[in-house]
């Protein structure tokens, strides 16, 4: 029955998108900063596992590890050095500064490692498909959906029962206060760059198979990334799920079912989305 | 002070902001005299003053009015499709195919102003991404209007006024899209000094003060969207003729973003904003890729990033500075 083997491989397409984008719905909401360059990091974290593979012949499952430490170490060393000067600027200036780190990221990776497609070819136990109950699904489909599943659950246990967690949310609500009583947001926003944005080197290595990866990769998926956290809210973790989810399963089927539509549906939704509901579809009202 | 004493005082000083400085001139006569200076880069020019068009039409929502828009390329695109479709399909005259264009891309503008009006910058900026992709993405799917990928070919403009024929070294498009940025420039400075342009100026400093004070906020920012828009559609239409082709590459993001990036370079909220930053944006473009054409980007990335992070403060105050400097010398000036 394809219906359930469209909507595993929706599922699976859209658990990457959480692990790439849950970095950048919480930068958005604790220092409201609009970094658009967040997709730059996904990409390094794909090339890590990408030239590892190729080069050194190193297993694909130990790729992922070092695909999350090299971008958490990037976001980490550009966080101090080129973002923090820009918290207290405009969302425009943000926003100019960040295209301006995807431009240069885009044609960086051009330069180093060419404009081709690339492709990896993952260990045999990740490859094929077999049938439960009848539905046909992909090995490394599960996986993945394994995978990020257990990533999200860390992610809801760290960020609603961990103290880091609850002074997480106390800075996101508001920053002043949470400063006032004695919260290191600063340190906490390093940390949280730093982890967002190596889910994000996670998420590109994972991806790889699922969405591809050339150097255009930042430019070519942020707009999934913001529909993720401007439909999921940034108040919460399970608001960007769930919009994950949404837009894995509605854009998988949209291009199977409706394949001349192309992404329309998907823009189309996020722009009906924001007008109605600014503030995400699943936010509490802040009022 | 009374209420006449105060209209009268505000009369006053638009009349006097209208009054044109003795610089804005020889801005002009420069932008004239490179038609004799430099016969051989009369279609760098070219693009040049559309540019300038693109982001002039983006300094009047973004510099007068406060409102964001990451996807202006909707309207430029809009505006060149139109004007293409015009010269296959009916007409072959350029000034209908102009103003046909202007008026699509205005109509566009007033359609989708009401969602752009609502939310904050955040809000702002991301719906005026989903609609810049938006509309790249139905003019990629609407292949048997738009030639899809492969894009419009096979235009074939007919004389400006039945008077002057488009050639090969762009002769004729410098001097038509120059002609057409400094009417619609012309028509931009007056609007802006007239009291609607001073009414937008206080809904971008401070709305609530404004709305307090009668203005009709919505009506005041559609209208000026909907200009905004048909000056980009007169700049898309501009490029469709004098390049005589359309691809969906002028409804792609790094359009809308570089526009940005020219408004940025030429400082926003004064209308020769957008003609000094297209004039640096080209040049800079075009030498950059002249030594490194593959990763021209990179260098653009590596300006812009540079110039938001501190360069436009050194630079802006260092021409603040010499104008200061020179006007000094004369002996007046303010």
């Amino acid at each position: 029955m394809t219906l359930l083997t469209i909507l595993i491989d929706g599922i699976a397409y859209g658990m990457v998108l959480f692990v790439l984008a849950s970095g950048l719905s919480v930068t958005l909401g604790l220092m409201n900063f609009v970094n658009l360059a967040h997709g730059a990091f996904a990409m390094v974290g794909g090339y890590v596992t990408v030239l590892l593979m190729q080069r050194l012949g190193v297993p694909f499952l130990a790729t992922l590890p070092a695909a999350f430490l090299v971008a958490a170490l990037a976001g980490l060393v550009l966080e101090r050095t080129l973002y923090r000067p820009m918290y207290a600027k405009s969302h425009l200036d943000q926003v100019m500064f960040s295209i301006g780190l995807v431009f240069m990221a885009v044609a960086a990776m051009k330069y180093a490692v060419g404009s081709q497609q690339q492709i990896i070819s993952l260990p045999s136990f990740l490859l094929g498909r077999f049938d439960v109950f009848g539905v046909s699904v992909g090995r490394y489909r599960l996986f993945v959906i394994v995978l990020c599943g257990l990533l999200a659950l860390a992610l809801f246990w760290g960020f609603v029962r961990t103290r880091f967690g609850s002074r997480l949310r106390a800075a996101v609500d508001d920053a002043r206060v949470a400063r006032g009583l004695g919260i290191p947001v600063t340190a906490l926003f390093a940390v949280t760059f730093a982890v967002g944005s190596g889910l994000a080197g996670l998420g590109g290595a994972l991806g790889v198979e699922l969405l591809g990866l050339d150097p255009t990769f930042p430019l070519k998926f942020m707009i999934y990334f913001l529909i993720v956290v401007t439909v999921g809210g940034t108040t919460t973790i399970t608001g960007p799920f769930f919009a994950a989810m949404l837009l894995g399963v509605a854009d998988v089927g949209g291009k199977y079912f409706i394949p001349q539509a192309g992404a329309f549906i998907i823009y189309g939704v996020m722009v009906a989305l924001l007008i109605l509901r600014p503030e995400g579809l699943f936010a509490r009202s802040r009022s | 002070m009374s209420t006449a004493d105060l209209t009268a005082r505000v009369r006053g000083s638009l009349v006097l902001a209208r009054k044109w400085h003795p610089a804005e001139f020889v801005v002009w006569v420069m932008a004239a005299a490179a038609f004799v200076l430099f016969p051989r880069q009369l279609l760098l020019l070219n693009e040049i003053a559309i540019l300038a068009l693109f982001a002039l039409s983006l300094d009047l929502i973004v510099g007068y009015a406060g409102i964001v828009s990451l996807g202006h390329a909707a309207f430029l695109g809009m505006g060149a499709y139109t004007a293409g479709l015009i010269a296959l399909h009916v007409t072959a005259d350029p000034l209908v195919g102009l103003v046909i264009g202007m008026a699509a891309s205005g109509l566009l503008g007033l359609v989708t102003s009401p969602l752009v009006l609502k939310g904050n910058d955040l809000t702002r900026l991301m719906v005026t991404l989903g609609i810049g992709l938006l509309m790249l993405e139905l003019a990629n799917s609407l292949g048997w209007l738009t030639g899809g990928a492969d894009g419009l070919q096979g235009i074939a403009m007919g004389k400006i006024l039945g008077i002057f024929e488009f050639d090969l070294f762009g002769k004729t498009a410098y001097a038509y899209s120059l002609t057409v940025l400094f009417l619609l420039f012309v028509l931009a400075r007056r609007i802006v000094h007239s009291p609607f342009g001073l009414s937008l100026r206080a809904v971008r400093d401070n709305p609530l003060r404004a709305a307090s004070s009668g203005v009709p906020i919505p009506w005041r920012l559609a209208a000026v969207y909907t200009l905004s828009a048909a000056y980009a559609g007169a700049a898309g239409a501009l490029l469709a003729q004098t390049t005589q082709f359309v691809s969906l590459d002028v409804l792609d993001f790094h359009r809308s973003a570089d526009v940005m990036l020219v408004l940025i370079i030429g400082g926003a909220g004064w209308l020769y904003g957008g003609i000094v930053g297209a004039a640096v944006f080209k040049l800079l473009q075009d030498w950059i890729a002249w030594f490194t054409p593959q990763y021209w980007q990179f260098w653009i990335g590596l300006f812009l990033v540079a110039f938001v992070l501190g360069g436009r403060e050194i630079l802006h105050g260092g021409i603040r500075a010499l104008v200061a400097r020179v006007s000094g010398r004369r002996g007046g000036g303010s």
